[in-house]
């Protein structure tokens, strides 16, 4: 964080740094990232979550693959044992959040318009429209789109990305940036497997694992309750570990490989 | 297509220095961009106008720095150029690897018009 001082100057771009300019103008090196401003809204999202013991998940995928329908059933079986809030992201209508208010559960709906994310002001926003007193898990369904929430952090702690296997076995590779961002994988509608003869989840985690993912993929069903243990096991592992970073005053952003942003921390001022 | 709001995040940011430098204007903006940062560079270029129109900004020359994406092996330390979907090592071939370069998403200079 220093402008000043020159520290963000690193062997690396120290020839940009200093390049050489016409008469008349004068260079500044700057080296900032260009979504700091969001970045500092999810930031002051992520401590507003931090205070009240929050866990805030990002679910991130295709329209279609099942994110909604996730959430029902995670609704339906862990109501009794967490509070839980969803903040739903469409482009147009209610339909998503009146889906999990029926199931009982405080939603608010953010329609974007012609936005294809959303971004931390946008949550900011619906943060003031929705009580968060007592609640354990946040859960932000974002827009539809393999593409642009990848670069948007809202003050999550985890992304959760889904691919449903209706799609293509190798999104993984055709959508790195996405797939790179994922902190668990989710496998969606496997009940479906048994008529899809070109879909093989090997493939699929063969093309997570050449984007040096470790992620958990987890395949399941919503809708037929398959393979949902796992998914609520790793809810309930990332609830305790929230509490215990809570306890001890840290926090955490979703792992992009920690420590190769610690490498180009001082690019990334 | 979210390049209108990292250029108006830009254009923002931009504005910001040219005036704490008391610039009359911006002749060049130098940008960092790897594949993994999830910004098209001839999108950004394209929506640039859009952004910079009216402000300090508006005539600035916009180049773009491509990045290479680079991984560190954490089996065997060597530091190598990949893809931006093949994340392996280009050595021995693990993918516990961390990524060293590639995804950056900078305003790494800028040109004033004093």
């Amino acid at each position: 964080m220093c402008d000043s001082c020159g520290c963000n100057v690193t062997p690396g771009n120290r020839h940009l740094a200093y390049k050489p300019v016409n008469g008349g103008t004068s260079a500044v090196s700057v080296l900032k990232k260009l979504l700091a401003h969001n970045d500092d809204q999810a930031a002051h999202n992520r401590t507003h979550f931090d205070t009240r013991g929050i866990l805030t998940l990002n679910l991130m995928s295709s329209p279609g693959s099942g994110k909604t329908a996730l959430l029902e059933a995670t609704i339906d079986a862990l109501k009794d044992e967490f509070r839980l809030a969803v903040i739903e992201g469409d482009l147009e209508t209610e339909n998503d959040a009146a889906r999990i208010r029926a199931r009982g559960v405080p939603a608010y709906q953010i329609t974007t318009g012609s936005a294809c994310h959303l971004d931390a002001h946008m949550v900011h926003e619906a943060l003031h429209h929705l009580d968060l007193a007592g609640v354990d898990i946040l859960f932000i369904e974002n827009v539809g789109n393999l593409v642009c929430p990848a670069s948007f952090d809202l003050g999550q702690h985890r992304n959760v990305t889904l691919l449903s296997v209706t799609e293509g076995d190798d999104k993984p590779a055709k959508y790195p940036v996405m797939f790179r961002a994922a902190d668990a994988v989710v496998l969606s509608k496997i009940d479906l497997l048994a008529v899809l003869d070109d879909f093989d989840p090997a493939r699929a985690e063969s093309c997570l694992r050449d984007l040096a993912s470790t992620a958990p993929l987890l395949q399941l069903s919503a809708r037929k309750g398959l393979g949902m243990a796992a998914w609520y096991d790793w809810l309930r592992s990332e609830l305790t570990a929230q509490r215990a970073r809570v306890a001890a005053g840290q926090t955490v952003k979703p792992a992009i490989q920690p420590d190769g942003a610690e490498i180009h921390a001082h690019a990334e001022v | 297509m979210h390049e209108l709001a990292v250029c108006q995040a830009l254009v923002n940011q931009t504005v910001d220095i040219a005036l704490q430098n008391a610039a009359q204007g911006v002749a060049v903006i130098t940008l960092h961009i790897g594949p993994l940062s999830g910004v098209e560079p001839a999108l950004l270029v394209s929506a640039f106008p859009l952004a910079a129109a009216g402000t300090v900004a508006a005539d600035a020359q916009l180049v773009i720095m491509p990045q290479p994406v680079r991984v560190r092996c954490r089996t065997c330390g060597a530091d190598t150029e990949a893809t931006p979907n093949r994340l392996l090592c280009g050595i021995c071939g693990d993918y516990h690897t961390q990524l060293i370069a590639g995804d950056e998403l900078l305003l790494a200079n800028l040109e004033l018009i004093t």
